[in-house]
């Protein structure tokens, strides 16, 4: 009996997901059902195909946009507003309750949505930029220019990301725009890598030849030629990086070297709202759950994309 | 097996240069550092003659590939200087700590690699079953999961709620093994989770490689047995994307222990270097750094020899 006992807490959990499980996927029927119905003819022809874990990405997609766009609207109280005691138990008012210094729960979440994706959108987008153009280059021009930009990138991916980036925020400090600019160098070489094989498969095609011999310049061979006929690969590592990086400041920010107080941030309110998981409260654990979920759903959408880009039918 | 020795060579003299290259980067990056060290060390109340004994003491008034090299010297032989916030040996604040997070590493790698490629081999050969798609999704959402998540359910479900492991990984020297292997039992099975999620997507997608190639479906169309085809085709050329799979996997390791031992208060090299880092304690920073990214090169290194010497075909470079 005693023993069973033991095992309660988490037979109650596994039926709770289980339950949980069941909503997604209701719910992910829906949506596609729904997307199927509105979206214009080759869109509704894409959707009808997709599995359903590509409508549910594409679902949560949507739910984190609105509340990272709308937040200010949907947030009962602002992010820094100290609202109640410390550690208040959810009632009416609070829905999840207070973290560590009165603050509504439920709004830092939701505020969170904006400042946590928001970067990691912003740091994703610089490395892709970076990463994007120099590997256009080295695949156009070749030559030395090339070999430097190759081999900078071997050094920079031999040395582990987390610990790079820790590194270079114990001397720059942490502040928003330097935490920016460093995951963007961390990551850009993944990108430089991808974009200079795709480009060097696409740079030695007959057309591009062709072009070259119209005396076409640079620019445009990169902008009409070959982006065109690499978007494919691209575009699904977009969101695998998306992802690295989403993970990489989550960890940051949990170990206190990321977003800095008082922007709502789950990684850190994790690690400031933990000592509550001691006294079996769950609250602590939402924002990191919706890191996983929003990570989740990218991944189930790549996934996608990557099975109908590549032709992949095994 | 001269030719062998000779690729290995090569290789090892690369992982070298890199090693030597990312040094020098963790020496510039804490000479970019505004300000000047002593003062940092001192505070700003320091007199000028204390700024100058410190200056001294610590030897900064060399030029800086002078003070690299003899930084360089001393990490070589084991000696990275002392402590800027407490003026101990870094050497002996980093070893018993090192020992720890090479402990949990061993142990989570000694659970994990077994289960994920055993998994692994299973995903690939009944792919597309529903037990495939349920395994692609539990190692999806693991895979995407901070470690911190996974390290705080596994503590409110195995702690809080049960009470059968210890939520706080708290280890001494002198403590028997078994107790040792108890109280880092969580802080392990969290790396297991991330790093057999990891594991197992790449040795299906490497046997699933294997499996489409020309002399498997030769065999298949001869009449083999399945087993015998796994056994006797596909295995014996598995073994080079394995050990890579693996490989890759124990460098992933190294970072995922940083957030573990954070979570677990495990006193190990990856809790000193985040707290070196919010202390600004550059000597155990780059040291930690130096550490983290030698182990890194090292098990890439491995993978790249162990996949050269089980494949022959990359003895042979075109």
């Amino acid at each position: 009996m005693e023993a069973l006992e033991s095992w309660m807490p988490l037979l109650t959990t596994l039926g709770k997901g289980a339950l949980v499980i069941a909503a997604a996927v209701v719910v992910s029927i829906i949506f596609k059902a729904l997307l199927v119905a509105v979206l214009p003819g080759e869109g509704a022809k894409v959707m009808r195909t997709a599995p359903l874990t590509a409508s549910f990405g594409l679902f949560i997609i949507l739910v984190y946009a609105l509340a990272g766009i709308f937040a200010p609207w949907i947030a009962p109280y602002g992010e820094a507003e100290i609202v109640s005691t410390s550690f208040a138990p959810p009632d009416e008012n609070l829905i999840l309750g207070a973290d560590q210094l009165g603050r509504d729960m439920f709004s830092r979440v939701i505020f969170g949505a904006r400042n946590t994706v928001g970067i990691a959108l912003l740091a994703t987008s610089l490395a892709f930029l970076m990463g994007a153009v120099a590997g256009l280059i080295a695949a156009t021009r070749g030559g030395w220019m090339d070999q430097v930009l190759g081999r900078s990138a071997d050094v920079i991916m031999s040395i582990p990301s987390l610990i790079f980036s820790l590194l270079l925020l114990s001397i720059f400090g942490s502040s928003m725009f330097v935490l920016i600019i460093i995951i963007a160098i961390i990551y850009a070489p993944r990108v430089f890598r991808l974009t200079r094989a795709v480009a060097g498969d696409v740079v030695v095609m007959d057309y591009i030849e062709a072009a070259r011999l119209r005396g076409e310049g640079l620019w445009y061979l990169i902008r009409k030629e070959i982006l065109p006929n690499s978007k494919a690969p691209l575009i699904a590592e977009f969101g695998l990086e998306f992802c690295f990086v989403f993970l990489l400041i989550a960890g940051l920010s949990f170990l206190g070297l990321g977003i800095q107080p008082p922007t709502a941030d789950w990684g850190s309110m994790v690690r400031d709202n933990a000592t509550l998981i001691s006294f079996g409260e769950i609250t602590p654990l939402i924002p990191a759950a919706a890191i996983s979920l929003l990570t989740v759903a990218v991944n189930f959408v790549v996934d996608w994309m990557l099975y109908r880009s590549s032709g992949l039918k095994e | 097996m001269g030719d062998v020795l000779g690729i290995v060579a090569k290789r090892l003299g690369l992982g070298l240069l890199t090693l030597l290259i990312i040094s020098a980067l963790i020496f510039i990056a804490v000479e970019l550092l505004p300000g000047d060290i002593a003062q940092a060390v001192l505070g700003q109340g320091a007199t000028e003659s204390n700024l100058a004994a410190k200056r001294a003491e610590l030897g900064l008034n060399d030029p800086a590939p002078v003070r690299y090299l003899r930084w360089l010297g001393g990490a070589v032989t084991g000696d990275f200087g002392v402590s800027l916030v407490s003026s101990e040996s870094v050497t002996e604040a980093i070893t018993p700590r090192f020992k720890n997070t090479l402990f949990l590493a061993l142990y989570a790698a000694a659970i994990a690699v077994p289960i994920a490629i055993g998994l692994g081999v299973l995903v690939a050969l009944f792919r597309n079953s529903l037990f495939d798609r349920v395994a692609n999704v539990l190692t999806l959402t693991s895979i995407s999961s901070p470690e911190f998540f996974l390290g705080y359910i596994l503590i409110l479900y195995f702690s809080v709620n049960t009470g059968w492991f210890p939520s706080i990984a708290k280890v001494d020297p002198d403590m028997g093994m078994a107790e040792r292997l108890e109280r880092t039992f969580l802080p392990a099975l969290t790396l297991v989770l991330v790093v057999v999620a990891h594991m197992m997507r790449m040795t299906r997608a490497a046997i699933i490689n294997l499996l489409a190639s020309p002399y498997i479906e030769m065999a298949r169309l001869k009449g083999t047995p399945a087993w015998k085809v796994i056994v006797k085709h596909a295995l014996p050329n598995s073994w080079a994307p394995i050990i890579n799979v693996v490989a890759l996997n124990l460098a992933y390791l190294i970072t995922g222990v940083v957030l573990v031992e954070v979570v677990f208060v495990y006193p190990g090299i990856g809790q000193l270097l985040v707290d070196s880092v919010s202390k600004r304690d550059f000597p155990i920073v780059q040291a930690c750094c130096l550490i983290f990214a030698a182990t890194f090169i090292l098990l890439n290194l491995a993978a790249d020899i162990g996949s050269i010497l089980t494949n022959p075909r990359l003895r042979h470079p075109k």
